[in-house]
């Protein structure tokens, strides 16, 4: 009994896992392209995120319905995006890593604080359809939320047309011609700063996407994305800078690792520990998790697991 | 590429920062050092005490902007991690004061050397990777560090920790106002100084050398692996320094000094704070001191 209750347990934390793995692939996705083709560190990703769920809320009060939110607010976030390249990052590209960070550091401020002046210091709650709200029985005795079991399959259904674009299509070589040698393809004649500009609005749509996804569960509010941008840079430290491919296997891994982690460290750290120092060290030993698994992959392959071909 | 890359301005860069042999930079700091001496004490002595406690949490966060600018200025080791320091500092003084050592002749070493020995650990791994995944392992360890002080539940945890007295000296008593902004003024003097005899030393050299093209310095036979370890340490230990001041300053010791010492601080002004910082970065190329810099180069020429 007690070990059916744990295996049931363990399934349901390994899809929260798949969850969060989704999500931060959504936003390591645009990191990695971002960073990958235009070598620009952009903190700011996570702004993007908290404005995608911000949008969203509104959209849906305003057309009573979650998906209609979704959906209007897609193209308000690609657009904004967009500017936001043309207005600010455009004018980054030639200057180093550092000034990228202050720069996006002091968009972050910013962003936080006009989000606060239009919607309000309080969070936003984004209700759902009931069909959405429910919970479904996938497995004999194992009940997961549908929203969640959504979460997953968008994000898995994204990663997919991902895939497809960058491998498939004329944008897509393009985009990978970039990662590997800017100077070459736009000397070949491609108008890198336009290809930039719409790389940097579909990074800013998959960021947008992630924030509408996840704000029915947590509420959209103010810093939501600074956490977990941080998470999206390990993510795509640990997958390898400017792959796909590599962010994913990588967000899936870490989003996992990290759920796992804060559910059953401290129990296993119980088996050889005494409960009161486990029940200290459990906490904080699986926040660091993430951060260890990072530190080591920088000190053994600082190129990332999956690193691009570069040449 | 040639081997032999002579900057087009070579001769401004060794002519135009000097103004009757003292740099411009220099001059500029000594008014500001100036200013920041006696501003406070002219606030103090007409009884605006509020002023000269606000003038030492400036104090303190410019010697941990010190410190962090001779790596990061000198030696391009762009680190996100530099908070870590000030926390270890902070706690360096916390925990033995919580169990009822208040000497400040064991508090302040022990902040030195515990964040110089972080430093010394987490550098030594950092140090392997460059540029931005510098940036983000000098961030992870950051986090880390954070992690670990916030699981300290003995030590308040994430309620963070009351001191009940500041560090004691003997001979001088720094829960005295003024004694304390003297003491932090003269510790950035000193810190100032140091810095910048670091920097023009031959070690200041190489660390320079290193930065501006670090294959030319390791085929001149450097180890500048162990040049940019050196360099990281004393940073470290400066911004330990910093941090025990700030936990004399607030009396408060917390592990979100880890997390947002550069945005704790501008709370309440983070939209001007966001748009400065971008127009300084898009326009001011170096900052404050390019400014300086140029302006007076600008006023020369006509």
């Amino acid at each position: 009994m007690q070990d059916s209750i744990m295996s049931t347990l363990f399934l349901i934390q390994l899809l929260n896992g798949l969850q969060l793995g989704v999500l931060l692939f959504l936003l390591a996705a645009g990191l990695t392209l971002v960073f990958g083709i235009m070598d620009f560190v952009n903190l700011a990703h996570g702004s993007l995120y908290m404005i995608g769920a911000f949008i969203c809320a509104s959209l849906t009060f305003l057309t009573g319905s979650f998906v209609w939110g979704v959906l209007l607010a897609i193209p308000i976030v690609a657009v904004i995006g967009y500017f936001f390249e043309v207005l600010i990052v455009r004018h980054l590209y030639e200057s180093n890593h550092l000034d990228h960070v202050l720069a996006t550091f002091g968009i972050i401020l910013i962003a936080d604080t006009l989000v606060q002046l239009t919607w309000g210091p309080e969070g936003i709650a984004i209700p759902l359809p009931d069909y959405l709200s429910g919970q479904v029985e996938i497995l004999p005795d194992i009940i997961f939320p549908t929203f969640r079991l959504v979460i997953i399959s968008s994000g898995l259904l994204i990663a997919a047309g991902l895939y497809w674009l960058i491998t498939y299509t004329r944008l897509g070589m393009l985009i990978r011609a970039g990662a590997s040698n800017r100077t070459m393809v736009s000397a070949l004649g491609v108008d890198i700063s336009t290809l930039f500009a719409g790389v940097f609005a579909l990074g800013a749509v998959l960021a947008g996407v992630a924030g509408m996804l996840i704000a029915p569960i947590t509420e959209a509010t103010i810093g939501m994305g600074n956490d977990i941008i941080i998470t999206a840079f390990v993510v795509i430290i640990v997958g390898g800078i400017g792959s796909m491919k590599g962010a994913f296997i990588a967000a899936v891994l870490i989003g996992i690792i990290d759920t796992l982690g804060r559910s059953f460290l401290k129990d296993i750290l119980e088996l050889f520990m005494e409960s009161a120092s486990a029940a200290t060290a459990g906490p904080a030993l699986s926040s660091m998790l993430i951060y260890i698994i990072m530190a080591i992959v920088l000190a053994l392959r600082p190129q990332g697991l999956f690193p691009p071909k570069v040449r | 590429m040639s081997f032999v890359n002579v900057p087009d301005n070579l001769e401004k860069h060794l002519q135009a920062p000097r103004l009757f042999g003292v740099g411009r930079a220099r001059i500029a700091t000594i008014i500001i050092m100036l200013l920041l001496l006696v501003l406070p004490l002219l606030a103090w002595a007409m009884g605006n005490k509020f002023y000269l406690d606000f003038s030492v949490r400036m104090i303190c966060l410019a010697i941990a902007a010190v410190s962090l600018n001779l790596i990061l200025g000198f030696g391009g080791m762009v680190s996100f991690g530099h908070a870590a320091f000030v926390g270890i500092g902070a706690y360096a003084v916390g925990i033995p004061s919580y169990h009822g050592y208040e000497s400040a002749w064991l508090h302040f070493p022990l902040a030195m050397i515990a964040a110089a020995l972080f430093a010394l650990i987490t550098g030594a791994i950092s140090l392997r990777t460059k540029g931005v995944y510098f940036i983000m392992i000098t961030m992870a360890f950051a986090q880390m560090a954070y992690y670990f002080f916030l699981s300290l539940e003995e030590y308040g945890g994430d309620d963070g920790m009351t001191l009940w007295s500041r560090s004691d000296f003997g001979i001088i008593d720094i829960s005295d106002g003024l004694t304390f902004f003297l003491f932090c003024y003269s510790l950035l003097a000193i810190c100032i100084y140091m810095t910048f005899r670091i920097v023009h030393s031959r070690f200041g050299m190489v660390l320079r050398g290193c930065n501006s093209n670090e294959s030319r310095m390791k085929a001149l036979g450097y180890n500048t692996y162990a040049y940019r370890l050196t360099a990281y340490v004393i940073s470290g230990a400066m911004c330990g320094l910093a941090g025990a001041l700030i936990a004399n300053l607030q009396d408060f010791i917390t592990a979100v000094l880890i997390e947002e010492v550069l945005s704790a601080y501008t709370i309440y002004w983070a939209l001007p704070f966001g748009i400065i910082l971008i127009f300084s970065v898009l326009f001011v190329k170096g900052g404050v001191n390019g400014l300086i810099q140029r302006g007076w180069q600008g006023g020369g020429k006509s």
